[in-house]
């Protein structure tokens, strides 16, 4: 069974995916400009829906009817593809990592991480665990860190207050910063992602 | 009545005997991907689904996503300092596993808990069914593209988060059910505020009533879809309310009476027709029940202390032994398996989530023959969970 | 539970028994005759729910406990029971014959545990874990403090402290710091002799 599963496996990977590295954005020279595209973008935050833990849980009434987030001008949107920000909602086991790691590449630019929970700013409950990471930034360029265990959903609002101030102010370059030291993450990701069998970068 | 889509064959035939080998070069097949993101609340897993058409004819589970190890991380902490990790192991439902650790440590140790204590256990551990069964009936709705219930049922489960929050200082994560018995007594009043969300509840679920189970398309997809003849509930280990729909009247709370359910007065939910339209109706009626136990409870509530004398925690050494408890969460039966050796340490502490067995072999067993847009509300109706299932 | 743990005794050769409540006893058998004592179980006793396989790792004994739980729907009872197998070479008779969902239990403890079920179905596939080479990591020989510190890089700045030590500290520092000198002057006085 299991070898007549893997027959169709035969095509190359690599000729599928474009193998060219992520570049760098700069900022529009002109302040004028600069400031109009950081308005538009603080002002369409869309949330790809992918609960990586228990934050999951709170994300619902977030979406629904008591907290509404569609009044700040965010929105959930099902594909990497639509999605600018991505909310890493707890802790990541290693095998969601690379999920994670897929979809974040996938995501177009502007795109931001808000990291949910103390697990991912130092490992929190499971700081001794063998399969959850301990520290998110080594892994993708995080914009905010939001605490507790788990956050509420109003500390989730003033971490995406904190993100639109940030972004206005034009300090929210975490994708910058990821195209910039992607050997460095990329060395970090491939130490704990034992087997490494996707593409260096998704396009 | 549709005609039934899976056949009735040998139960006791484990699940890949009856998959017919497929050529997968033969361009019959397509195969997907399904998550590892929601397809509704069901959580974070994978299906690997082969499809003929738009009909399943493989389907293999993958969890592991949310793997934590638990039942390591517990080995290397005090029996005290277990007890914070463990309501983080489920979250819909995090007070089964408090009580259930808690019991299970207190059977080991021989601790009785004081009657008050067992009353205000069953008082939360209701509410919390309620609270999870209210967000799940609006996941099945919206599984099915009903948005506007999971709206209303997220949003007046918030109301129960709030007596959560009155009552342990927090809405998800509790860790009110300490060993022993309960951290502290209720505040004052609380009884008459529990009263006015309940019935604001009850008016959500005869609205919901209306809408959901009375609407044509939720009837014409869910009528018949995912049927389980009652000859695989022991194979299979099917528990809960999903073994209670299929005719089989197994509930841990009569059977294998816990905390004070002996002294409640109340009924098995027993359905018949073993569909994912007879399960939400069955989960409908466990909330009016979960709201009918949780006001007989506030009514017949003894008076007295809430919490048993523990002996100096941070030393407290547990008497070597083993022992299995087990408690009725609103997905099935929940089991917590624990062996002592007699140090400040658990030798092992084994977690059997409810929907353990129901999301791995069942759902490999029942997606066949099922059409790709049900999947979603078949995962949904047998109510998985998976950090639960990987711990 | 009493007339049970008798038939149960006439019929193999029980080496332990013990019963924890009047609904809950444990047996312990022979590793070949566990398959054989659950299907009398399951047919002709009436335990026909399968709980759960768990195991245990007694590493100073050299050996697994693997316990089954099967459960009772008529008189609502449970039995454990548990068997010893060799902790080198950890091979078990599958049982998934008997229960679909036994499948799922032996693949688990499989990759937790690195004990074989030869002929359970997709026994060797990965479950949980991906890509793991080290041993299976809820064996008791396998520290998991010591690998996250070596692989995740941990945050400086977090301290562990002991939960005994830290509350006699807060909350009796005066005898927390008497028995620190002591203990001190113990052990010097120790190394002097």
């Amino acid at each position: 069974m299991t070898e007549e599963r893997n027959m169709n496996e035969e095509f190359e990977m690599d000729e599928l995916f474009c193998t060219e590295r992520p570049k760098p954005v700069p900022p529009p020279t002109r302040k004028i400009i600069r400031d109009f595209y950081n308005w538009a973008q603080a002002n369409s935050l869309f949330i790809l829906a992918y609960g990586t833990g228990c934050g999951g849980i709170e994300l619902r009434p977030l979406f629904t009817a008591r907290y509404d987030i569609s009044r700040f001008k965010i929105l959930p949107r099902p594909t990497p593809r639509q999605a600018g920000l991505f909310i890493i909602s707890g802790y990541l086991a290693v095998k969601s990592l690379k999920r994670v790691i897929r979809s974040y590449e996938q995501m177009q630019n502007p795109k931001f991480v808000i990291a949910l929970g103390s697990c991912t700013v130092n490992g929190g409950m499971y700081w001794d665990s063998y399969n959850t990471i301990n520290r998110l930034d080594y892994y993708l360029p995080v914009d905010v860190y939001v605490t507790g265990c788990m956050p509420r959903p109003e500390s989730l609002i003033a971490g995406f207050d904190k993100l639109k101030e940030l972004i206005m102010a034009g300090k929210a370059e975490g994708a910058n910063r990821y195209a910039e030291k992607f050997d460095w993450y990329k060395a970090n990701q491939k130490k704990i992602i034992k087997d490494w069998d996707m593409p260096e970068y998704n396009w | 009545m549709k005609e039934r889509r899976i056949s009735e064959t040998n139960p006791w035939e484990p699940t890949w005997c009856d998959v017919p080998k497929l050529d997968l070069k033969s361009e019959r097949y397509v195969k997907i991907w399904q998550g590892p993101q929601h397809p509704g609340v069901t959580g974070n897993m994978a299906l690997e689904l082969t499809l003929e058409g738009d009909v399943v004819v493989d389907c293999r589970t993958h969890v592991g996503y949310l793997h934590r190890g638990f039942e390591k991380l517990m080995e290397r902490r005090r029996y005290i300092q277990c007890f914070p990790i463990v309501c983080r192991i489920c979250v819909p439902e995090p007070d089964y596993n408090e009580y259930l650790f808690a019991a299970a440590a207190e059977e080991l140790a021989g601790i009785e808990i004081p009657e008050r204590g067992a009353w205000i256990r069953a008082l939360v551990l209701e509410l919390t069914r309620t609270a999870f069964l209210t967000m799940w009936l609006g996941g099945q709705a919206a599984a099915f593209g009903l948005g506007t219930i999971g709206q209303w049922s997220v949003a007046h489960r918030d109301f129960i988060l709030d007596l959560f929050e009155e009552l342990t200082g927090h809405r998800i994560y509790h860790m009110y059910i300490i060993p022993g018995g309960v951290r502290h007594e209720l505040p004052e009043g609380f009884a008459g505020r529990v009263e006015a969300v309940l019935e604001r509840i009850e008016k959500i679920i005869s609205d919901i009533e209306k809408v959901m189970f009375h609407n044509a398309v939720f009837k014409a997809r869910a009528k018949g879809l995912g049927y389980i003849p009652p000859s695989w509930v022991e194979p299979y280990g099917i528990t809960g309310s999903t073994a209670r729909g299929a005719g089989v009247a197994i509930d841990v709370r009569k059977d294998n009476p816990y905390l004070v359910y002996d002294k409640l007065d109340f009924e098995k939910i027993v359905g018949g027709e073993s569909d994912v339209y007879e399960r939400a109706v069955l989960r409908k009626e466990e909330i009016l029940m979960s709201i009918r136990l949780i006001r007989q409870i506030l009514k017949r509530m003894p008076g007295g202390p809430v919490r048993a004398k523990l002996p100096n925690v941070f030393h407290w050494r547990i008497p070597a032994g083993e022992t299995y408890v087990r408690a009725e969460s609103g997905r099935g039966e929940m089991g917590y398996y624990m062996v002592s050796d007699g140090t400040e340490y658990p030798r092992r502490v084994n977690v059997r989530g409810a929907s353990y067995t129901h999301a791995m072999a069942l759902l490999e067993r029942l997606a066949l023959g099922v059409s790709n847009a049900d999947i979603a509300g078949l995962m949904t109706s047998i109510q998985t969970c998976p950090p639960e299932i990987e711990r | 539970m009493k007339e049970l743990l008798e038939r149960l005794e006439d019929r193999f050769t029980v080496t332990e028994s013990d019963v924890e409540r009047d609904n809950l006893a444990f047996i312990t058998l022979p590793s070949k005759e566990v398959v054989q004592a659950a299907t009398h179980l399951r047919d002709i006793e009436g335990f026909g729910h399968l709980v759960m396989i768990s195991a245990v790792d007694y590493i100073e004994r050299g050996i697994f406990q693997l316990t089954y739980i099967l459960h009772n729907y008529d008189k609502h009872s449970d039995i454990g029971v548990r068997t010893e197998i060799d902790r080198r070479n950890p091979v078990m008779d599958s049982i998934h014959h008997l229960w679909a969902a036994a499948r799922v239990y032996q693949q688990e403890l499989r990759e937790m545990f690195g004990i074989d079920f030869p002929g359970s179905p997709r026994v060797d596939e990965p479950m949980i874990l991906e890509g793991w080479d080290n041993i299976p990591p809820m064996r008791k020989d396998f520290d998991t403090k010591k690998y996250a510190e070596e692989t995740y890089f941990p945050r400086e700045g977090r301290v562990t402290y002991d939960p005994a030590r830290a509350m006699e500290e807060k909350n009796y520092p005066l005898e927390a710091r008497v028995k620190k000198r002591i203990q001190k002057l113990l052990r010097e006085g120790k190394d002097e002799d």
